[in-house]
């Protein structure tokens, strides 16, 4: 069948099986020539399409136990994080890390070493996992942690499922006492600023940075940084008495039925609807709930069909902190300049990776979406110059094209990684389109 | 008026529907024991319902082929449950059912012949302390045989009437019978077919029907989208020279 990411760029067919049990997942490993596992498809390009066959995880959804002093929990691969945070935040435990949107596996998270809005101080969702069950071709599995088999365990921290099928996984969450966010709004006059100001403030929780990428000028890249705490029990009877400590909506929300005509977004749509944001935006000190803060799109199901059939692409980069302020305005500069509008551009700073592959480095992260179009992509090419002449690297959970140099050069740990791929049998076995374009 | 919460016996907790009525029950409160035929698989869904709801949860080994075992089953029970879930159920290939006897019996048996064997013997002890809910998970391929699946359908139409039966029995007793006629319902037992969107059911709509009736509502007989009603009406109604020319 044919299968893409979540940006509906690339489609490729591929046989999708769904194994039950680990019985059956091991009988299937054996017997199938090359593959890669695939959670809830919300990866954006190729990753999570096997080259030949895709085994679909989301079977695997059984949570297995929970220490609540320890706040260690052991899930299946393809329990959702939505279902995770459905059962624990009325406990009162958060996971340590959550993405952009809740609708992943956590076997998917820890493939891709997603990381948050507060990586610059806790690290990935990797550096949270206490332990792996990993299983490789031969259907033999092992379990894996900083103890025991290390190096393949760092392999797999954000090694997008080329190093075994993860099978189970052990997690640490936090305590938190409400479902409720202090969000203080602050805006930053250019992109420069807002880089400063991500710096200035990691001492915040969560911080992360709304990016105009269509006005110009001394304004290239304004922007609107948002800061996140936990709130406490008391901040919260105290600032809102009355609401609930957890507040819970199981519901996905309203759903985009169709795809939207390609013209819907387009850069003067998006120029206007950036102008209102930015100025309606005032320094602001508010109570927001778990869902908005971290998962805003959330309440959009099925938010890329907005881009049409064509689909999109996301372009995730990373640069040291040394060439951003450097490199930063350069892209900008080339991305306003263009007739492909980008409607989200997100802003991070990041830590450590803690993965032989992870994407995280000590710098600033952007991340932008295209709608495809047939000049968008000589437009990627020149960044990806830009982005590796300053010393970074793309994201691989969101690439969809980036050539195999431009990977070799922005992942130095690589050889490791094919290193041990060979010990455990996976050349050749595991392959997803991903890993074959960019001849990991 | 919606029952206190007590113990409830899940028969054929691994399958989809049996795995979200355990976990509708564990999230009201309720204790919950499943049985499943397979120890590593219902070990894995008695740690999920441990994990995920924080309810009391045992696991029971029952082959629901094993009559015999049934009397050592329900002593081995300790208190009796205050209700039971029976989700036990194969869709044969009609084709090979034709075909092949032993699988045709194979699947009369698991529709038909261990469902109501265990049901009455609980009924049985039901009855003796005068309280106590029975929920048989039937179909709507029962309410009338078509030549596309009338195997699997004449063993649920068996199990329809003998919960039938077991209602007028019982129901003087204080012991409630429900019957729940799911429809489609998108799980592993269809995975494949393709189904109307408008009278397929996701197994956790299936398990919330199945709490409201037997706990809440305290209904007879569900059809858990009511479309379904309908749709029986009609095939009801069609008279038989008509009904055995229409191929579907």
């Amino acid at each position: 069948m044919e299968l893409s990411g979540w940006g509906r760029y690339p489609r490729h067919s591929s046989n999708v099986v769904s194994p039950g049990s680990p019985r059956e997942l091991a009988m299937l490993q054996r017997h199938i020539p090359t593959y890669v596992a695939r959670g809830n498809g919300r990866s954006y390009g190729d990753a999570g399409i096997g080259a030949g066959v895709t085994l679909d995880m989301r079977r695997f959804d059984r949570m297995k136990g929970f220490d609540e002093t320890s706040g260690l929990l052991t899930v299946e691969a393809g329990v959702l994080l939505a279902d995770l945070i459905d059962r624990f935040l009325p406990r009162g435990f958060f996971p340590a890390v959550v993405p952009g949107t809740r609708f992943v596996t956590i076997g998917g998270m820890i493939a891709a070493d997603v990381h948050g809005k507060n990586h610059h101080w806790v690290g990935g969702f990797g550096d949270h996992v206490e332990a792996l069950k990993l299983m490789f071709p031969s259907g033999q599995t092992v379990r894996c942690s900083r103890d025991d088999n290390s190096d393949l365990f760092k392999a797999t921290i954000g090694g997008m499922g080329l190093t075994g099928t993860i099978v189970e996984a052990t997690i640490r969450l936090i305590k938190v006492e409400t479902g409720w966010m202090r969000q203080n709004t602050v805006r930053a006059e250019n992109i420069l600023s807002a880089v400063q100001l991500l710096t200035a403030n990691e001492g915040a929780s969560y911080a992360v940075a709304w990016v105009d990428c269509l006005s110009r000028g001394n304004a290239l890249g304004r922007s609107l940084v948002y800061l996140g705490e936990h709130v406490s029990l008391d901040a919260l009877q105290e600032r809102n008495p009355g609401a609930p400590i957890y507040p819970n909506t199981r519901g996905r929300g309203i759903a985009v039925p169709l795809d939207a005509p390609g013209f819907l977004l387009n850069r003067h749509s998006i120029r206007a609807f950036n102008a209102l944001r930015y100025a309606r935006a005032r320094t602001k000190d508010e109570l927001v709930t778990w869902q908005s803060y971290f998962f805003p799109l959330d309440g959009l199901d099925q938010w890329n069909r907005l881009y049409g059939r064509r689909g999109f692409l996301q372009y995730q980069f990373v640069l040291p902190h040394q060439t951003a302020s450097r490199v930063l305005p350069e892209i900008m500069g080339e991305i306003a300049t263009t007739r492909d509008p980008s409607f989200l551009a997100v802003l991070k700073t990041l830590g450590k990776g803690g993965g032989q592959l992870s994407f995280p480095m000590p710098g600033v992260t952007l991340a932008l979406d295209f709608p495809v179009s047939d000049s968008i992509f000589s437009l990627l090419d020149r960044l990806d110059r830009l982005v590796v002449e300053g010393g970074g690297r793309l994201y691989l959970a969101k690439d969809a094209r980036q050539r195999p140099e431009t990977f070799e050069a922005g992942y130095p740990n690589l050889s490791v990684f094919r290193q041990q791929r060979r010990a455990i049998g996976a050349e050749g076995r595991l392959a997803s389109m991903l890993s074959k374009r960019i001849a990991v | 008026m919606t029952t206190q919460p007590g113990t409830a016996l899940i028969i054929g907790g691994t399958s989809d529907i049996g795995r979200a009525t355990a976990l509708v029950y564990a999230e009201h409160g309720w204790k919950v024991i499943l049985t499943a035929r397979n120890d590593e698989e219902g070990l894995r869904e008695v740690n999920h319902l441990l994990t995920a709801s924080q309810a009391k949860a045992e696991l029971c080994r029952l082959d629901i082929l094993d009559t015999e075992s049934f009397g050592p089953f329900i002593n081995s029970l300790g208190t009796l449950p205050n209700t039971v879930v029976c989700v036990v159920g194969m869709l044969p290939t009609q084709s090979r059912a034709v075909a092949d006897t032993a699988y045709a019996s194979l699947s009369l048996r698991t529709n038909f012949e261990g469902p109501a064997i265990l049901l009455g013997m609980l009924a049985d002890r039901f009855e003796k302390r005068g309280t106590g809910t029975i929920v048989g998970v039937s179909s709507v391929a029962g309410n009338r045989g078509r030549a596309s699946n009338y195997v699997y359908g004449s063993a649920k139409a068996g199990l329809t009437a003998f919960l039938s039966g077991l209602r007028g029995r019982l129901w003087h007793s204080g012991v409630r019978v429900v019957t729940v006629m799911p429809g489609f319902v998108r799980t592993r037992m269809t995975d494949g077919m393709k189904l109307s969107p408008f009278l397929t059911a996701e197994p956790d709509e299936v398990a919330e029907a199945i709490y409201e009736a037997a706990e809440s509502r305290h209904r007879d007989i569900i059809y858990v989208r009511r479309s379904w009603r309908l749709v029986m009406g009609v095939i009801a109604a069609m008279p038989e020279g008509v009904f055995k020319r229409v191929k579907f």
